[in-house]
């Protein structure tokens, strides 16, 4: 199939220091999901602005529905649809004024954008709020709102900046629905996002980007069997015996047990299911560690991040990355 | 359509997306409308108790001068819609949508003007209550008007390119405005620049604020008789001068600020 978008050693920098992009390569079939993973400052944001047109790449080039990026800015705005990390929305105006506009700026012409604007707020489950100021929304009506925006022009090409980002569980929930929703529909599309369920739920395949680059690619389940097998995942009573915990761990897991000490939980790979998760619980009864709550379960992404960087998705930001630092200095 | 049709369309697109904002949010017509009427009643009535104008009562004098303050400080205006937008990254989606690459400016620097035709006809009526009057006809005062009009929107152009500089809003309301106050008061606009020392005589002969406050009082016929004209070719000319100061600010900053706004996502 052929790539909708593809992007060959893209490169972004932000003043002598900062690679934002460091040779990033993507590929994405037509009618497909591409979900681009990765924490905050690993360049999903760049990544996207640059291939929409945003902002032109230091180094190497970038096609989307075969047109350039930067040669054919112009003609490739046309087919393009752009939804941001935050709701670039007018919250003066009303619902159905937003879409309108952006359908007058699309030149769809004044009935057809308006007729548009109509259909897509009904789509979008807002039709009771189009006419009324956006400020008077809810988060998630916002996020929908954009959303609808980036569809006025029925795009072959649909970019979503975390979509989800600073949504509660239900705005999140309803998102996803509706994100689904259009991909059944063909539509090809890069989707960015922090949460590892999110790209797990959506996408039919992942890169995972850390410090401007690719740093593993795949479905999700290649992703989770490159991380290995099963995860033995329980929480302790006292934080004090998080350290006798993860000794005990240790010695019958197949890991390094990871320890977060603010949910007081532990979890360590392990290559035996039943078994290993009676012979802890054993261990850790005759230590007397009090043990709320235990089981066995499937590596999810967080800790195929875990496994790639060395560390949990959450707690980079501007944190330095031993891990990522030799890369980034070239 | 051409391109230059499509790109007045976009404007008008985005001009009244701008204009729909001053209709929802009432407060900000009514606290830019306050601000002439302030100037007006205390200028006149503070200093025009304290400062003596030979020939000419100094409230009629000080009109031209307000009028002119009032508009390039509205200019500001500009540069702090423009940040908000970038700000809210309603910019980004502006950017990415197939519309004219000046439309965004053009619609901003239009509400704007159209926002100052409005504080004008606001602050002339309360001229007209506390005594200035219009004595040169009507070709004249519309003369004048057009003029002013110009230069106020010229002025927004140069705030345009504040605004896409400085990018936050924070930053915006005082960048564009700090600059206003030094270029307004080193002028003609509240006393005769003859009285300056030298340097700052000369400075004020030049600015452009003096020029279009000149401009004004000829036309309006609100001039000092007995103040001598200064020899300096922009007090001989002020209309020409105005109308050259206005094209030169408009040649300089529309390129400029259409610069900005290419490069405003590019970080």
């Amino acid at each position: 199939m052929a790539n909708t978008i593809l992007a060959e050693g893209l490169v972004k920098r932000y003043g002598a220091e900062i690679r934002a992009l460091d040779g990033l390569d993507l590929e994405v079939a037509e009618g497909t999901v591409l979900g681009l993973l990765g924490p905050n400052g690993a360049g999903k944001t760049t990544a996207v602005r640059v291939l929409t047109t945003l902002l032109p790449p230091d180094e190497g080039r970038a096609t989307v529905a075969g047109l350039d990026v930067v040669r054919d800015a112009a003609a490739l705005r046309r087919i393009i649809g752009l939804s941001g990390q935050y709701a670039a929305v007018d919250e003066n105006l009303t619902g159905f004024e937003n879409l309108d506009m952006v359908g007058r700026l699309y030149h769809l012409g004044r009935r057809p954008s308006r007729s548009r604007a109509r259909d897509l707020l009904d789509q979008f489950a807002l039709a009771e709020a189009a006419d009324r100021p956006v400020k008077t929304y809810s988060g998630g009506m916002r996020r929908r709102l954009d959303l609808a925006a980036s569809l006025v022009a029925e795009p072959q090409v649909l970019f979503l900046d975390e979509p989800t980002t600073g949504l509660d569980p239900r705005g999140r929930l309803g998102m996803w629905e509706v994100i689904a929703s259009l991909v059944r529909g063909g539509t090809t599309l890069l989707l960015t996002t922090q949460y590892l369920e999110e790209a797990d739920r959506l996408a039919d395949s992942i890169a995972v980007i850390d410090h401007g680059r690719v740093i593993a690619r795949g479905t999700a389940d290649e992703l989770k069997t490159q991380v290995g097998g099963d995860r033995l995942e329980l929480s302790v009573g006292h934080t004090g015996e998080l350290a006798k915990a993860a000794d005990t761990l240790r010695a019958v897991g197949s890991g390094e047990p990871v320890v977060d000490e603010g949910s007081r939980r532990l979890t360590v790979p392990i290559s035996d299911g039943s078994g290993v998760l009676v012979g802890a619980l054993r261990r850790l009864d005759a230590e007397g560690i009090e043990v709320l709550d235990v089981g066995i379960r499937r590596p999810t992404l967080d800790d195929v991040f875990l496994a790639l960087t060395g560390r949990a998705a959450e707690e980079l930001d501007e944190e330095p990355a031993p891990a990522g630092r030799g890369r980034r200095g070239r | 359509m051409s391109a230059l049709a499509q790109a007045a369309a976009d404007g008008m697109v985005v001009t009244k997306r701008n204009l729909i904002k001053i209709k929802r949010i009432p407060d900000l017509l009514i606290f830019s409308s306050i601000q002439p009427i302030m100037f007006v009643l205390l200028f006149a009535y503070v200093f025009g108790s304290a400062i003596n104008v030979p020939g000419v009562d100094y409230k009629e004098f000080l009109m031209a001068g307000i009028f002119t303050q009032t508009v390039a400080f509205g200019s500001a205006l500009t540069a702090v819609g423009l940040a908000d937008d970038l700000q809210k990254g309603i910019i980004d989606r502006f950017r990415s949508l197939p519309m004219a690459r000046s439309a965004v400016l053009v619609g901003r620097t239009t509400s704007d003007l159209l926002n100052n035709v409005l504080v004008v006809v606001i602050m002339s009526v309360c001229g007209l209550l506390v005594g200035w009057r219009i004595r040169e006809g009507l070709l004249s005062a519309v003369a004048a008007y057009a003029l002013l009009l110009l230069f106020a929107y010229a002025m927004s152009w140069v705030s345009a390119t504040i605004g896409l500089t400085v990018r936050s809003v924070e930053v915006a309301q005082s960048a564009g405005f700090i600059w206003l106050f030094p270029v307004t008061f080193l002028s003609n606009a509240f006393v005769p620049s003859e009285r300056l020392p030298t340097v700052l005589r000369v400075i004020a002969e030049w600015n452009p604020i003096s020029a279009v406050v000149a401009s004004l009082r000829d036309l309006f016929g609100n001039v000092a008789p007995n103040v001598p004209v200064g020899d300096a070719f922009p007090q001989q000319q002020p209309v020409l001068m105005s109308v050259i100061w206005s094209l030169l600010l408009l040649a300089i900053f529309v390129p400029l600020s259409v610069r900005r706004y290419r490069a405003a996502a590019t970080r």
